[in-house]
């Protein structure tokens, strides 16, 4: 059979968002091309858990229960089994890490074309074509497959839409490849620094590179603060890889999604990778010396400044107009 | 142990990247090497002046047309021991798998220890290239890796997925990526720039390496791109230049202030 497999990410028992997004998407897409999206897991997953894929589009749920979930190489064995089993024309992925390794693996095993970053798919002529936006988000490029396709989507690109019902689950084995075992898992999804929340805060700050040093992010705690309750700090990969701030106040592809009221973004460049947590932010205003920085093109409010200068005077203004 | 690091030419960061005629990447203008594959050098660098395990060479290796020998002179000046460049006509225009295919087999020709890559290319964009290499030669392999020790055959390394941070064993030989907060490449030196052009460059074909035809370039791709549009633009947000930072503020203030976020 013909038709869109999906590989479901899952961490201690729970479904990532963004492969439930894929679930969706794909069987949005098989629906149109007339087949079936199923879906798989690996690892040992509840079934309650695998088969409510089923909810979000998957008309199958396989399961591959002694694989090692967390690495990529086993992954691609289990998909690569159940291409060669069932046929599929096509693989997708909601993106994040593991998805970029496993679809690149499985596309160079099957001889797969493979598109990564996809916002879009559409169907054309019974195949699916996948968009992908290219040199920094200025151009949007179609991806025409020749044969099988592995498409990768980018981080909250896929909604998760539930539509049907619990979906049954099959337990599948599978040899693992000599290389699988060469990768082990030792420790995973380790928190680092404080454990704070980003999330439900309607004003945010967040520091990048530009704050210079750990100690920079007091600038962004005090204008935070200077906004009172209901704000909160948080910052980008580059510094929270630095350790200059906690893993749990990170945004973007590997962290957090956030959509406060108010987004302030200091000293931020404004990577792909950091403006898919917080693009849906209702008011953007980033703060940044570089004139040409990416930020500056989704920010509603630019200030081409140092954020040594320019965030103390804030804060004090804020602070005067809040007493005022 | 021997250390391969892929690296490639880009546009320089401060060319506005154009697509072609041809619907290929516009490289007509300044080039540099690749800032992500600055950190996959550094990174063998330091295992190599490290010293937990003797590092007999370092080779930089790339695919891409002529020109890109720069590309290779400075990753030499930033501390890789010799250089390989395939260029060939019948490589332009090879997709990812195709391209990973390459220089799997250009790698197959050094049978390195370790292969270390950028996490990204500036202009593919891709972070799948040492996921794609890896699989062909039949490697194990991770990306984004920000800390990286070696005892013996195994590698211990760090990276952040989507969970948080993750410690992850690998056995040599073995594909890795590296992120860019592993660690700050240096500046070459003088001395080890006028060096670079003298140490060896090696300039092969597609024959050289083994590597079949109709396995590369357009033809050889598992993809097709085209019809390249403009996504739709946010309305460009209000720009100010912080001259007089009283000024500024002011003006920010009554930016939140019309919108009721103050
Ligand atoms: C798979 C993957 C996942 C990733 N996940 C994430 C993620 O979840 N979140 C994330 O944020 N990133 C993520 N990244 C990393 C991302 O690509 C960028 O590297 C990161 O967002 C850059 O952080 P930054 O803006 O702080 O640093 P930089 O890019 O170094 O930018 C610093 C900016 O500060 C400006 N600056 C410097 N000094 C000053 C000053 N005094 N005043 C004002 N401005 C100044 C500079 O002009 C520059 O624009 C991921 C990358 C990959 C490949
Ligand atoms: N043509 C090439 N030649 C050598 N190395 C490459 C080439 N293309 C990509 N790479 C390597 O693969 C990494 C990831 O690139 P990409 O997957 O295109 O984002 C880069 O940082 C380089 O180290």
């Amino acid at each position: 059979m013909a038709g869109i497999l999906v590989y479901a990410l899952t961490n201690e028992g729970a479904i990532n968002k963004n492969s439930l997004g894929a679930v969706s998407q794909a069987a949005k897409l098989a629906g149109e091309l007339g087949t079936e999206a199923h879906a798989v897991v690996v690892g040992n997953v509840d079934d309650a858990v695998a088969g409510s894929l089923g909810e979000y589009g998957a008309a199958k749920v396989f399961r591959a229960k002694d694989a090692p979930e967390g690495v990529s190489t086993p992954a691609v064995d289990v998909l690569a089994k159940l291409f060669a089993d069932n046929d599929y024309d096509y693989a997708i992925f909601g993106g994040g890490l593991l998805g970029f390794e496993i679809g690149a693996g499985l596309a160079a095993r099957i001889g797969a074309g493979i598109t990564a970053e996809v916002t879009g798919v559409k169907v054309e002529g019974g195949k699916l074509v996948a968009q992908r936006p290219i040199l920094g988000d200025s151009l949007i490029s179609e991806s025409n497959y020749k044969g099988k396709g592995v498409l990768i989507g980018r981080t909250n690109a896929f909604e998760a839409t539930q539509s049907g019902s619990a979906a049954s689950v099959e337990d599948i084995t599978v040899d693992l490849s000599p290389q699988a075992g060469k990768v082990r898992l030792v420790k995973r999804g380790e928190q680092r620094g404080a454990d704070i929340n980003i999330e439900d805060a309607n004003v945010l700050v967040a520091g990048g590179r530009g704050l210079g040093a750990a100690e920079g992010f007091q600038l962004a705690e005090d204008l935070a603060a200077a906004f009172g309750g209901g704000a909160a700090v948080g910052a980008t990969r580059a510094v929270v890889d630095a350790g200059w701030f906690p893993y749990a106040g990170q945004i973007g592809q590997t962290g957090k999604t956030v959509a406060p009221k108010l987004y302030v973004a200091a000293g931020i460049s404004g990577a792909i990778q950091h403006k898919v947590g917080m693009q849906g932010s209702e008011n953007i205003i980033a703060i940044n010396k570089d004139a040409n920085a990416p930020i500056f093109e989704f920010s509603d409010l630019g200030i081409v400044g140092d954020v040594q200068k320019v965030m103390p005077a804030l804060t004090e203004a804020v602070k005067a107009k809040k007493g005022s | 142990m021997k250390i391969a690091v892929l690296v490639k030419e880009v546009p320089d960061a401060a060319v506005e990247k154009r697509i072609d005629a041809s619907g290929r990447l516009d490289r007509s203008g300044e080039k540099n090497l690749n800032p992500y594959d600055t950190h996959a050098i550094e990174a063998a660098v330091q295992l190599k002046e490290g010293g937990t395990i003797p590092v007999e060479e370092i080779v930089a290796i790339t695919a891409g047309p002529a020109g890109a020998e720069r590309a290779l002179h400075k990753a030499v000046s930033l501390g890789a021991d010799r250089s390989v460049l395939l260029s060939d006509d019948a490589v332009a225009g090879s997709d990812v798998i195709a391209t990973g295919y390459a220089l799997a087999k250009l790698l197959e020709r050094e049978s390195p220890d370790l292969v270390l890559l950028g996490q990204q290319s500036d202009d593919g964009e891709n972070y799948t290239i040492g996921a794609v290499v890896g699989e062909f030669l039949g490697y194990p392999s991770l990306t984004q890796v920000v800390k990286l020790d070696i005892a013996g055959e195994t590698i211990t390394a760090e990276r952040q997925a989507e969970y948080g941070y993750d410690t992850v064993e690998i056995d040599l030989p073995a594909v890795i990526s590296v992120g860019d907060a592993i660690n700050e490449p240096r500046y070459p030196s003088l001395k080890a720039i006028m060096g670079a052009k003298k140490k060896p460059l090696e300039k092969i074909t597609i024959a050289d390496a083994g590597i079949e035809a109709d396995k590369v370039g357009a033809a050889g791709s598992k993809i097709e791109c085209g019809n390249f549009t403009e996504p739709p633009k946010k309305s460009g947000g209000t720009i100010i230049e912080d001259e007089d930072t009283s000024a500024t503020v002011e003006q920010i203030v009554a930016w939140l202030d019309e919108r009721k976020l103050i």
